[in-house]
């Protein structure tokens, strides 16, 4: 990492870990406040939060706090260790997805050749919690969530990943700075000004990576696993204070998490055309056009939340595995014969 | 038109025997799962013990009590119009309507007849009372899949109704504004036209959860084919309003029974049922009930007769001695009184014929070998209202 | 009924319910004497009281033969006065041990009645001919038992549990006769005339009697003021 002032190997570590509790909370704190308290709220046809700060801006803070201060709650029969064990494997989980995300050109964590195959295997380990907070909470509701979720984010992996495998034919490389790259160096039937952003070329890639990615959040439509009119709040109920926040926090971090892989593979990253590639500027200019584009993916993302009903586990199972897994090997299929034949 | 609903009905259940299958032969023990008594999705203090076999439904037992009030003890002890107050808070979402086959019992074993006015109005009130009622249940059905914005929807072009009735009775929600031979005040000035504004508004709410809910994939994908109630088994176990409708029996106690003094034989309206009977069915008919229900009320205001509000009645009421039943069709389903006098102030038996408490009666039946979230859809679309179970 | 003119001998003619008297016909041709009584009220509504034994045969008729499909209720009445009264003179209200087993005068209703607890049910026919029936049926004081209705109505389940608990009744061959409303530890049956109302015994309620009259009144202006009830 090239730095203007140079700084030792455990300065430089300390700067990236306080950059990826930024990463991760930046976002969360983000979407909650505008998404959560106000879309849905102007959605829903009433304000939301407006005591807190002028126009409710400071209810994060308020709710924050709020979380801090209770009582710390375990359950008599729940199994203590991996009852306290689960938030924070989920919250590492999502920790671990933005270490690959490039922010600029120069500006990331870490440069790995399998990027987008390292960030999705990463965020299978998300599924370990949630089985682990359903079963150690002595909850039947509980435990219906936890296998719910079990389940659903299993089946939603395989379109998610096959989705992804269109782009890296396209782009060549799994590492996600070169796909950005490439996005940015590509052409489209010769016209190079845009750059190829693959939601062009990779279109129902695109819309097959929203709804798998939707399944893996467990939004709606596909929260089965929190659904919360039927096992109040599925493997979080037992959970208070400091502990769900952590859920809450992971839960929103990780829409970001996606929302950035989405952006980075389909958007174009940080780059924005007529930009220069490699300008120190874009350090700096790089994260704030990212940060834009995950919010317009987590906008899609939570107004499909807002709006529909919820599927049932077996219907949702049936979408995942003969709708849209055929789509996506077709997609595959279909990107491989055009990137041979052009 | 029923093949549709039977066909439907035997592939569900072929499917349920081929898991139920399964299961027996990896021998998982049942789970017992207690939905309730607080719980978002039962619509009160319902509780409902129910034996899951993995995620299937092996039996379903409600146990019910926890808002029961006594009111048929209750009664015994207060006049006439004190038992007025007391019945307001069976159903509380539609509270008018539960006070006027009360009346019109009364007023049958006093052989007092309203002023046609008073009647006209009655009838206005009891409508809107419908419109309230389900209105906000088509939103609430929304929220119990998923989709919460429909139920924000709900609650907020309901209040319009509610204010209307307000202006009125003085009361949003527990009115207690009938009176034996009539009502208490009449209508306050520029009611009319808001009201007539305010049907327009419901109307186009109606049209805006009929986009939002019931042409979506998903909606049908969880009420289609799910707990299907076959006429005859319906009939047997009493259900009745739109419940009964939805399996495609044409009865309607406003057209059917001749009895009633309420003017809906002079106005032209249509009955709405649908051969299905699954959960689909119920809300379809509620749905179309609602906007009927719109239109009843302006036809009403279009030819509201002028007169007095109250007929000529004694002022300490003293019904003479008999018996007398009168049921209507309220919001939720069939409700009647069977009132027996014996010349008192009060009366010496009350027999509240609530229509949820027949309505709930069927989940033993309706519930087994349904996936838990179907359970939950399926007590959605029956619709009660635990005041009206429990009275 | 009759006009006060002399000239003409018509009076006004009782008005004929062929639909109710046709069911009542039904009924007596098939039970003979099960029907103990009947009371039809002409474009009103009919009552049938039948023997106890009859109970369920009735039932059967009533849903298979004669097409009244539809459940509506099922309870009872208990026909005797309460020795309470109306909870409203507090000296004499009391329930007192020696009120509760004095004679008193049965005065059944509609279609009479021998015994204190009474059967009450009802069907309609919702499919052709609109009409429904009363079914009453007197309750046998020394077994109080009665047969069931939930193998023709499967909706009669509930119905009889409340009553059982409300009232004491047993009903032979249901399924699991427990309790519908009441903890499953409760003593006694509630809608019995002789259970007190236990709020009312505890204190006297306020609404009856002005305990205190309003400024500017003497007492003994009660009257007036209970006379306009809670209007």
């Amino acid at each position: 990492m090239t730095f203007a002032i140079e700084l030792a190997y455990w300065q430089q570590t300390i700067v990236k870990s306080i950059a990826v509790l930024i990463c991760v909370l930046l976002p969360a704190g983000a979407f909650v406040n505008l998404f959560l308290f106000k879309m849905s709220s102007f959605m829903q046809s009433r304000l939301g939060p407006m005591e807190a700060g002028p126009h409710g801006q400071l209810q994060l803070l308020a709710e924050v706090g709020k979380s801090f201060q209770k009582e710390d709650l375990v359950p008599t029969k729940a199994d203590e260790k991996l009852f306290k064990l689960a938030p924070y494997l989920i919250v590492a989980s999502v920790l671990l997805v933005y270490v690959v995300v490039p922010f600029g050109p120069d500006a990331y964590f870490t440069n790995i050749d399998v990027g987008i195959f390292y960030a999705l295997a990463v965020s299978s380990i998300s599924v370990i919690g949630v089985l682990i907070a359903g079963w150690a909470s002595a909850n039947k509701y509980s435990l219906l969530g936890g296998l719910r979720a079990a389940g659903q984010l299993i089946a939603y992996e395989l379109p998610m990943v096959l989705a992804v495998v269109g782009v890296v034919i396209q782009a060549g490389t799994m590492n996600l700075q070169g796909i950005v790259g490439a996005q940015a160096n590509g052409e489209i039937f010769g016209f190079g000004a845009l750059g190829n952003p693959y939601i062009l070329t990779q279109f129902f890639g695109f819309l097959i990576f929203l709804v798998a990615a939707q399944a893996e959040l467990t939004q709606t439509p596909f929260d089965m696993p929190v659904a919360e009119s039927e096992i109040v709040a599925g493997y979080m109920t037992e959970y208070s204070g400091l502990r769900f926040l952590l859920f809450f926090i992971a839960e929103f971090a990780s829409v970001g998490a996606f929302g950035a892989l989405a952006a980075t593979m389909f958007l174009g990253g940080w780059y924005l055309p007529g930009l220069d590639l490699d300008a120190n500027y874009m350090n700096v200019l790089g994260p704030l056009i990212l940060f834009t584009k995950i919010i317009v993916i987590a906008g899609i993302i939570f107004f499909v939340r807002f709006t529909y009903p919820r599927f049932r586990e077996d219907q949702l199972q049936k979408v995942a595995w003969t709708v849209l897994i055929p789509l996506s090997l077709v997609n595959i299929f279909a990107t491989a014969t055009l990137k041979v034949v052009f | 038109m029923t093949a549709v609903s039977e066909r439907q009905q035997l592939q569900y259940i072929a499917g349920q025997a081929a898991d139920a299958r399964v299961n027996v032969e990896l021998e998982t023990e049942g789970m017992t799962l207690n939905l309730g008594p607080q719980h978002p999705a039962t619509h009160g203090t319902l509780r409902i013990i129910v034996r899951l076999d993995g995620e299937q439904v092996v039996s379903a037992d409600p146990v019910m009590g926890y808002m029961h009030r006594g009111y048929e003890k209750l009664v015994e002890v207060r006049t006439y119009p004190q038992v007025t107050t007391l019945i307001n808070r069976i159903d509380w979402l539609s509270s008018f309507c539960n006070e006027v086959p009360f009346i019109l019992a009364a007023e049958k074993l006093m052989d007092v007849e309203a002023p046609p006015r008073a009647q006209w109005i009655r009838t206005i009130l009891f409508e809107l009372g419908r419109v309230s009622n389900i209105g906000l249940f088509l939103g609430e059905m929304g929220l119990q899949l998923g989709a919460m914005t429909a139920a924000f929807y709900a609650f907020r072009d309901r209040e319009f109704v509610l204010n209307q009735i307000e202006a009125v009775t003085g009361g949003r929600f527990h009115p207690n504004f009938d009176r034996i031979g009539g009502l208490k005040d009449d209508l306050p000035k520029g009611w009319i036209d808001e009201t007539k504004r305010v049907m327009k508004r419901m109307r186009e709410f109606c049209v805006e959860m009929e986009d939002l809910l019931v042409g979506n994939e998903i909606f049908q994908a969880r009420m289609r084919g799910i707990g299907v109630i076959p006429a005859e088994v319906g009939l047997s176990y009493g259900l009745s309003g739109a419940n009964i409708r939805a399996s495609g029996v044409d009865w309607d106690i406003r057209r059917d029974s001749k009895l009633s003094p309420l003017p809906y034989d002079q106005l032209d309206w249509h009955v709405w049922t649908h051969p299905d009977g699954d959960s689909f069915a119920r809300y379809w008919v509620r749905l179309q009930e609602t906007v009927e229900a719109t239109k009843i009320v302006d036809q009403l205001l279009d030819g509201l007769p002028s007169g007095p509000i109250m007929a000529k009645v004694p002022r300490i009421i003293k019904v003479p001695e008999g018996e007398a039943y009168v049921e209507t069709e309220n919001p939720l389903g069939a409700m009647g009184y069977y009132i027996v006098s014996k010349g008192d102030l009060g009366p010496f038996r009350v027999k509240i014929r609530s229509a949820s408490f027949n309505n709930v009666s069927i989940t033993p039946w309706v519930l087994r070998g349904v996936y838990v979230p179907d359970v939950i859809t399926i007590l959605a679309s029956l619709y009660f209202i635990l005041g009206d179970i429990d009275r | 009924m009759s006009s006060a003119d002399t000239e003409t001998t018509e009076t006004a003619p009782e008005p004929t319910d062929d639909l109710r008297a046709g069911v009542l016909a039904a009924f007596e041709s098939e039970l003979g004497d099960a029907v103990v009584a009947s009371h039809l009220k002409p474009n009103d509504d009919l009552w049938i009281r039948v023997s106890a034994v009859a109970w369920h045969t009735t039932a059967e008729l009533a849903k298979h033969k004669f097409g009244f499909s539809w459940f509506d209720y099922l309870s009872a009445i208990d026909w005797m006065p309460s020795p309470f009264g109306r909870y409203e003179d507090a000296e004499v209200d009391t329930p007192l041990a020696e009120k509760l087993n004095q004679p008193y005068d049965l005065e059944t209703g509609v279609a009479g009645g021998d015994t204190r607890f009474q059967l009450l049910a009802r069907v309609v026919d919702v499919r052709n001919r609109h009409v429904g029936v009363h079914l009453k049926s007197d309750v046998p004081d020394d077994t109080m038992t009665m047969p069931t209705w939930t193998k023709v109505y499967a909706g009669a389940d509930w119905h009889e549990r409340e009553t059982w608990e409300m009232y004491g009744i047993t009903f032979e061959g249901h399924p699991e006769l427990r309790h519908l409303y009441l903890p499953t530890e409760f003593e006694g049956f509630p809608l019995r005339k002789d259970y007190p109302l236990l709020p009312r015994v505890v204190k006297p309620w306020p609404g009856i009697v002005d305990v205190e009259p309003m400024p500017g009144e003497e007492p003994g202006e009660d009257e007036e003021t209970e006379a306009e009830g809670e209007a």
